[in-house]
């Protein structure tokens, strides 16, 4: 029980959506034990819980439901566990989504998911949304406090959350529009971005990420 | 702002690098993963592994580079080189690659290109196009359409070229970037067969036509020579990203170098 022991048991949930082997290297690089599962029993048994996700939001709802695993999802959060969502699994914590028609999300924040505006293409800017851009913060979440203002992270994306609170936002990016690139409620940290991808700064979001709680 | 890129490629053949690195401080020049932290140190945007190895057999080696890469550099990692089927892309993926780059089998099969992308997702979908200036190029692409405008239409023009730019398609290189698009490609590396090994600096016209004619990401690559290369890509030739070899392999610059360079220069930059 002394207070050098990492307690730290993070559960990456696999829910067959992308390879998840940068994220469980990441969190072995900053010295937090973790662990790809599809077991709802480790989510249940872990400290943490980190929520990836790479493809279309339709695709990783049916696919987190199919292998039931949107229920140990929510119940972690309900139980007040840390918990980080990446990317599209960010986006499914959202209420709806607009890729491939509308889809139903986790609901865990109000709000839907949209394409970026079509402004932004007749700007001359591309979409998908890749490379390295830019963080500014409205409220800086605990596991971010390493992370400065202007620092650069890595995104792949097409479509951007749009709370309907906008309490929750913690930071936004500009691309064409200002848009979501954080969110942060309570227990709940998720990023448009990929830290596994972001370098120094995204090993700091992982580092602090598994000291919480 | 979104940044500009900056991508470091290593050609690699047999799980060794094949061109000349000349970096201090490395115990084996010539081990892919040494030489992608050597990278990472320097702030490299990206990597690019490009697999040059003749014989499928020899695919295992690769995949195990990749596995050692990604184990250790946090970085987007793209691989390229003989991606064949939807089984190469999901063991390259499943390995640690962030993206795969597909050329021959996207000529030879535009439907691999869309099946990829619905299956993996676009944003993990690269076209490379190796791209030759040609007079005319008369486009094999199925229903093709000339667009209004186009310079194509008039007698200058690219062609796409295959398997390592030997082989000819007839198939403008403009067009076939649209039409990838048009099937999911998430990202085109654009490579000028004319400019590749002559430090001459990019085909700048050829970026320029490709990077108008889609809403995806165009990486230029080929003939950089010098960090004002790096420069002309991206606001002449409105590259999104710039990909060089041999400029950072020789030791002349490093990324770190470029990135200062380029930034001192108004570019939007990641500096490290």
């Amino acid at each position: 029980m002394g207070e050098s022991v990492n307690r730290t048991r993070v559960a990456i949930v696999d829910y067959g959506m992308g390879n998840l082997r940068s994220v469980e290297k990441a969190f072995a690089r900053v010295g937090h034990p973790a662990a790809i599962t599809s077991d709802p029993a480790d989510i249940a048994d872990a400290t943490h819980v980190v929520l990836p996700g790479v493809g279309s939001f339709p695709a990783c709802m049916s696919n987190l439901e199919n292998r039931g695993l949107a229920e140990p999802v929510l119940r972690a959060i309900e139980a007040g566990k840390p918990f980080l969502g990446l990317c599209v699994g960010m986006q499914i914590l959202f209420s709806e989504g607009e890729e491939f028609g509308r889809h139903p999300g986790l609901g865990v924040f109000s709000g839907r998911v949209a394409r970026f505006p079509e402004s932004v293409g007749k700007r001359g800017l591309k979409v998908p949304h890749m490379g390295w851009n830019t963080l500014t913060f409205r409220r800086r979440p605990p596991a971010m406090r390493n992370v400065g203002d202007g620092s650069y992270v890595y995104f792949v994306h097409s479509y951007v959350v749009l709370p309907d609170d906008p309490g929750v936002i913690a930071a936004t990016t500009e691309h064409g529009v200002e848009f979501v690139s954080a969110v942060w409620k309570d227990n709940i940290v998720a990023t448009q971005f990929h830290p596994e991808k972001s370098q120094g700064v995204g090993l700091s979001i992982i580092e602090e990420f598994g000291k919480l709680g | 702002m979104l940044a500009k890129r900056i991508i470091p490629c290593l050609d690699v053949m047999g799980g060794r690098v094949v061109k000349g690195v000349t970096f201090v401080n490395l115990r084996d020049a010539g081990d892919p993963v040494e030489i992608a932290r050597a990278y990472d140190e320097q702030g490299a945007d990206e990597l690019c592994f490009l697999d040059i190895t003749a014989s499928h057999e020899e695919r295992p080696i690769i995949l195990d580079v990749v596995a050692r890469t990604a184990d250790q550099v946090f970085m987007p990692l793209t691989v390229g080189g003989g991606v064949r089927t939807l089984e190469d892309i999901r063991a390259l993926l499943k390995a640690g690659a962030d993206k795969v780059a597909v050329n021959t089998a996207a000529v030879a099969d535009p439907g691999f290109v869309q099946r990829a992308s619905e299956r993996f997702g676009s944003q993990c979908i690269v076209v490379a196009i190796d791209a030759k200036r040609v007079r005319s190029p008369r486009s094999k692409v199925e229903g093709r359409r000339v667009a209004e405008g186009s310079p194509q239409s008039s007698d200058a023009g690219w062609e796409v070229f295959t398997h390592g730019g030997r082989r000819s398609t007839g198939i403008d290189a403009v067009e076939w970037a649209g039409r990838m698009e048009g099937l999911g490609a998430g990202e085109i590396l654009l490579t000028s067969m004319d400019r590749d090994g002559t430090r001459e600096g990019y085909d700048l016209d050829l970026t320029k036509a490709v990077g108008r004619g889609v809403g995806i990401p165009v990486i230029a690559s080929g003939g950089v020579g010098t960090l004002d290369h790096l420069y002309e890509g991206i606001v002449l030739g409105g590259a999104d990203a710039v990909l060089a070899a041999s400029i950072f392999h020789y030791g002349e610059a490093t990324v770190g170098d470029a990135k200062r360079y380029l930034a001192g220069r108004g570019i939007p930059i990641r500096l490290a």
